[in-house]
């Protein structure tokens, strides 16, 4: 039995290092300086980067935190300290829907409401898309948190006198903080990663951009595009985007795994 | 500190309370004299804690809580409308039974209370923090370690540290919830003495399972029993002439 669990692990190990072994293979000898700094060159000359989709992850992947953060985090607290009823039941059961939704799905609502209307492809659709995906999985990862906080905490507060919404805020949002840091954390490790939501809304752009209202490129749009090219040069450069992007997820990853340590955030 | 302050006289009249469809609380009447300790005896889930919780109006939360009759703080109803919970929770400083300090630095948690309800200017905080911390008898354990959470002292500590947190708001009325449940014998020695010293300062309503707690600290007792007030006397009087023989059989650890 111990032996069928060790070996169940170790295949489970053992994906991820397949995948991080093939990409530093296929991937690393194609990464240097201009990599990072330069924008793509025309196709069948080589040299050139991915800056734009680096730049352009960091951008739509931000907005989207900036979009999902406060909406997602702020009804977990709610349906954890106020969502004992119809409303709470119906919140937690939209979030679920929302979180078993297919992205794709996801990236056609941000095309329909914000594409269409304005009449042109936006790096800030991605973002609203992404958002959109983000939303129900922080509600929940943050109404888990909230609910783990002892009870006897927000007793000692409204003891002291706290009324109840400054209760939620200073001693259980407080408390809870780190835990729901991490999911943030993990939220945007999982958006960041995400394609298939930004095909029709961010749509991708070989150009260097920082404008939200212009289409952008993203390191998971550049691995679509290329990856699927007729260029061996193209598929070079996704292999080693690929690589980009796994670090990236992984550091946010870390990041999380450190906050969750933390001595003063953590719930004990 | 030394001279004796007089404080507020808790009164409870005819006070009965249903959780839901559950009566817990049968007309339970009292008054619980200032600058002294009161002790609330019975077996589990005979209403102690519930009668606590509800000087405090902590059950306001509770969903499907209802009550009747009235419980008076200085002759004022605690329900009454408009009367501001806020203010009513700073006069009436609560204990609970395990330590449930905040994950805080020690100063931070005792300063938390007159922090929120502005009760000294900020330069006055620390003086004040120092006068809890050492009412509670921890200033002397903790003053070098006020930057640590106070999650990391010992559970004695910790209790003790829940008590500063409370006496920080200088209430009237202090009510604790079986402080000692949670704590070894020497720790509850420390807690028992500390009672005796704040009685002159402090109202207090202890509930306890720990019937030598209740004979050794206590100035009165209340004998609760299956949700009502069966006995209420000096406690002298009721651990050694019990009027009713549920006391007695209690008293006498015939069952309970």
């Amino acid at each position: 039995m111990t032996a069928l669990v060790v070996i169940l692990s170790f295949t489970a190990v053992l994906a991820l290092v397949l995948i991080l072994g093939n990409l530093i293979v296929k991937g690393a000898s194609s990464i240097d300086w201009a990599f990072f700094t330069k924008s793509p060159v025309p196709a069948g000359q080589s040299g050139g980067g991915v800056a734009n989709a680096i730049v352009g992850t960091a951008i739509i992947v931000g907005v989207a935190a900036l979009i999902g953060v406060p909406i997602g985090v702020g009804a977990g607290m709610y349906l954890a300290e106020y969502g004992s009823g119809r409303l709470g039941f119906l919140v937690r059961f939209i979030a679920d829907v929302l979180n078993g939704t297919p992205s794709i799905v996801v990236g056609i609502v941000g095309w329909t409401f914000i594409v269409k209307p304005t009449g042109h492809f936006s790096a800030l659709a991605g973002s609203v898309a992404l958002a959109i995906l983000m939303i129900p999985m922080l509600a929940r990862t943050t109404e888990e948190m909230v609910r783990l906080v002892p009870n006897s905490l927000r007793e000692a507060a409204l003891a002291l006198g706290y009324p109840r919404w400054r209760t939620s805020l200073k001693v259980v949002a407080r408390t809870a903080m780190g835990g729901i840091v991490t999911g943030c954390l993990v939220g945007i490790a999982r958006i960041a990663g995400e394609t298939a939501p930004l095909l029709f809304t961010a749509l991708g752009n070989l150009n260097f951009t920082v404008n939200v209202n212009q289409p952008m490129q993203t390191l998971s749009l550049q691995i679509y595009v290329y990856a699927t090219g007729p260029f061996d040069e193209w598929h070079r450069i996704a292999w080693a985007s690929a690589l980009v992007l796994m670090g990236l997820v992984l550091i946010i990853s870390l990041a999380a795994r450190w906050v969750t340590r933390q001595r003063y955030g953590s719930i004990r | 500190m030394s001279a004796v302050r007089t404080t507020a006289v808790l009164e409870s009249q005819a006070y009965s309370f249903w959780y839901g469809p559950t009566q817990a609380l049968h007309e339970v009447s009292c008054a619980i004299p200032p600058n002294a300790i009161t002790a609330l005896i019975g077996p589990s889930g005979c209403g102690k804690t519930t009668f606590l919780r509800s000087v405090n109006r902590l059950h306001d939360l509770t969903p499907g809580a209802r009550h009747e009759g009235d419980i008076l703080l200085d002759e004022g109803s605690i329900f009454a409308p408009g009367t501001d919970v806020v203010a009513l929770r700073r006069r009436i400083g609560m204990v609970f039974q395990r330590p449930n300090p905040f994950p805080k630095p020690v100063y931070d948690n005792v300063a938390y209370g007159p922090r929120l309800n502005a009760l000294a200017p900020a330069r006055e905080l620390p003086d004040r923090v120092e006068r809890a911390l050492r009412q509670a008898a921890l200033w002397d354990e903790v003053s070098d370690r006020l930057r640590e959470p106070g999650t990391a002292l010992s559970g004695g500590q910790q209790q003790r540290l829940c008590i500063a947190r409370a006496l920080a708001n200088e209430p009237e009325v202090l009510l604790m919830d079986e402080p000692c449940s949670a704590l070894d014998p020497i720790a509850t020695q420390r807690i028992e003495e500390l009672l005796v010293e704040l009685k002159k300062t402090y109202t207090i309503v202890i509930v306890t399972h720990n019937m030598q707690q209740a004979a050794r600290v206590s100035d009165y007792t209340g004998f609760f029993y299956v949700g009502r007030l069966v006995e209420f006397g000096v406690t002298q009087q009721v651990f050694t002439r019990p009027t009713d023989e549920r006391t007695e059989a209690y008293i006498t650890g015939r069952f309970g």
